[in-house]
């Protein structure tokens, strides 16, 4: 099999190049589609027989949530590539992944905090969900935080790639013992949507959200990682190209 | 290959007999943590019974965070970590060994201490089976996970602030079966159940853990 | 750091890298110990291309860099002792005579129940000396071997390595000083900022 293909996203200008071609196909699309599902879910559904109108954030918090898990396996396996396969460029995908995913986690801890404010009365429950994705969280800003406290760039790359390995082999042990935990202390809940029951109207907009929001991550990653790559290849005579 | 493990587990348990201030360190902090506990909330038996695994727990943790930090800066700084790396043997073994040592002095006296500090707490004594029982097997855990933080850490600066908001947020699923497990102790009730669990988490850390230990140790040496 | 290098070594013959501080003596010792990996190239032994990091070229070669490997808290001979049980490669019965032996070699006979922490600097890489002694192997990486090191101790660096070029050894040494052997037989690799 001719692995030249695989071989060539080794090849920063390359990439680079990549990057900027693919960029506006998934930005216009991600775009549309959030507004079009923005005006379902805010506009079209109905209200929800118990919570009113106070639903609609999950029409934000739940492709938030959703990305920030995917967000962490996509960071996962760039860095295990970059790791097993010595690409840089890999290491420079996981390096862009890292704020965004970050980004995403704290989007859904804040519309999840927002959503039950109204219903218990104060800002924080220890609903199992909310928990996972605070403790997804402290992963992101460990892998930054690991990465900054290198100096050395190839060394930052490999540890960090090591350490966001490690995290995403026990993220689901996490997630598990802290449903484990919510099962035994019965922790009150964010009113869960139930995914089968919900009508069209409600769903429609809501998966249309999530595929948005997933080309929306393309989109940014690409962006970010132009600038990664730019950034790391700062000397090479393509990049002088570029800039001037 | 055991051989060299042996070897290594030994050296370090002689040179922590040799510096015996080093490993009393933890053991102090687990204590003093545990009794700010009734300083800061309340004398009550009663009500401090009902967070004593909560503060068991987290200043078991706490106190292996410790002495996590030195586990591998040491032998890089003399070079005898290099050493290892260079000595033709599996280095997941040679670093399962050092974890090894590192529950022999911090995990098992922290867990020694337990039911001491639980009777501070208003434990009752039929529960200190269930106390020993579940610290002993998720500070295995605990030295294992940490020895991943630790060896990703090395040699970076401040690295121990570092090296706690690596290894706490994978030290989750211990926290929260062994919380449970000494929950129950405390209770009466069976916790064979929670026990079970903290085993295999257990296994499983051994099992990976060494592994993701030697690749870390490989990049900090470079 | 720097690039198109090109050398070879053969059995019984060493190789001695000059150069000014920071031009990549360490660093090419420990690309060739596989403590780092190059970006690209590769090293080969014996003609096939070896994966820096595996076991069994480990037990090759006998690496020594700028600090001997040893623990302030152990003796002389306890540190030996670890080294040897690390690497393996002496049955339980011959060790204590090998230590023995090495130590008279290396004149560190005095040295070895002391603590390390207890040790000059020049009697720490006395020690070391008795290390690789003690570890038989075909390559040896030494980097600034006599640093640190009276007229004596030069004296021993430089009839270990006649002996180890003796037996078909190959030896590669990062030092500004002689090695005490003709230019011949080890000629010099300059590393600096036109290499």
């Amino acid at each position: 099999m001719d692995w030249t293909w695989f071989h060539k996203f080794g090849s920063p200008p390359h990439v680079y190049r990549l990057a900027r071609t693919l960029t506006p196909w998934f930005a216009w699309p991600a775009g549309i589609l959030i507004v079009t599902a923005l005006y379902g879910g805010l506009l079209l559904a109905p209200p929800d027989y118990q919570q009113g109108d106070g639903f609609r954030i999950v029409y934000v918090h739940a492709p938030s949530a959703w990305l920030s898990t995917m967000v962490y396996a996509v960071m996962a396996s760039a860095a295990a590539v970059g790791l097993i396969w010595r690409m840089k460029v890999a290491h420079a995908v996981a390096a862009s992944c890292a704020g965004i995913g970050a980004s995403f986690t704290a989007a859904s801890l804040v519309t999840g905090m927002l959503w039950g404010e109204p219903m218990w009365g104060t800002w924080w429950v220890w609903d199992p969900r909310l928990v996972a994705q605070l403790v997804l969280l402290f992963l992101f800003l460990g892998y930054i935080g690991l990465r900054s406290a290198i100096d050395d760039l190839g060394r930052a790359d490999r540890a960090s790639a090591v350490l966001a390995i490690v995290g995403v082999v026990n993220l689901p042990i996490i997630r598990y013992s802290v449903e484990w935990w919510n099962s035994i202390h019965q922790t009150p809940s964010v009113m869960k949507m139930d995914r089968p029951s919900m009508p069209m109207d409600m769903l429609a907009p809501l998966l249309m959200m999530l595929l948005g929001f997933t080309l929306f991550f393309a989109a940014v990653l690409l962006v970010r990682l132009r600038a990664e790559v730019l950034r790391r290849e700062r000397g090479a005579a393509w990049v002088k190209e570029v800039v001037s | 290959m055991i051989g060299a493990a042996l070897a290594v587990l030994a050296r370090d348990l002689r040179l922590a007999l040799r510096r015996p201030g080093q490993v009393l360190q933890p053991l102090a902090f687990f204590a003093v943590v545990t009794v700010l506990f009734p300083l800061g909330y309340t004398p009550e038996l009663d009500k401090l019974r009902q967070i004593a695994p909560g503060v068991l727990w987290v200043a078991a943790l706490l106190a292996s965070l410790l002495s996590l930090e030195s586990l591998f800066r040491e032998d890089a700084q003399d070079g005898t970590l290099e050493q290892m790396l260079l000595a033709g043997q599996p280095l997941a073994a040679l670093a399962l060994a050092k974890t090894a040592a590192h529950w022999l002095l911090t995990g098992l006296p922290l867990t020694l201490m337990a039911p001491v500090l639980g009777i501070a707490l208003g434990v009752p004594g039929s529960a200190m089976p269930g106390i020993l029982s579940s610290l002993a097997l998720g500070t295995v855990t605990l030295s294992l996970v940490g020895a991943v933080g630790a060896a990703l850490t090395l040699g970076v600066r401040r690295g121990g602030v570092l090296l706690g908001l690596l290894t706490l947020p994978l030290t989750v699923p211990t926290l929260v079966f062994g919380a449970r497990a000494t929950e129950l102790a405390i209770a009466g009730e069976g916790l064979s159940g929670a026990l079970y669990l903290l085993a295999a988490l257990a296994v499983f850390a051994v099992t990976l853990a060494p592994l993701a230990v030697a690749a870390a140790l490989r990049i900090g040496s470079e | 750091m720097f690039a198109g290098l090109r050398f070879a070594v053969s059995g019984g013959h060493c190789l001695q890298v000059v150069g000014d501080n920071g031009a990549g003596k360490t660093t090419l010792l420990r690309t060739l110990a596989g403590l780092l990996e190059p970006d690209e190239g590769e090293v080969r032994w014996n003609g096939q291309r070896v994966h820096t990091r595996g076991l069994e070229f480990q037990r090759e070669f006998v690496y020594l860099g700028h600090q001997p490997p040893l623990k302030d808290d152990l003796t002389g001979r306890e540190n030996l002792r670890f080294g040897l049980a690390l690497r393996g490669s002496l049955p339980a019965s011959d060790v204590e005579p090998a230590i023995d032996s090495a130590l008279v070699e290396v004149g560190a006979a005095a040295l070895g129940d002391r603590l390390v922490r207890s040790l000059s600097t020049g009697q720490r890489r006395r020690i070391a000396l008795a290390a690789l002694r003690l570890t038989p192997a075909r390559i040896w990486l030494l980097d600034e071997p006599v640093t640190n090191l009276d007229a004596a101790g030069q004296a021993v660096v430089a009839s270990m390595v006649a002996a180890q070029l003796d037996t078909g050894g190959v030896v590669v040494a990062a030092t500004h000083q002689d090695l005490g052997l003709a230019p011949e037989r080890c000629p010099r690799l300059l590393l600096g900022r036109r290499s």
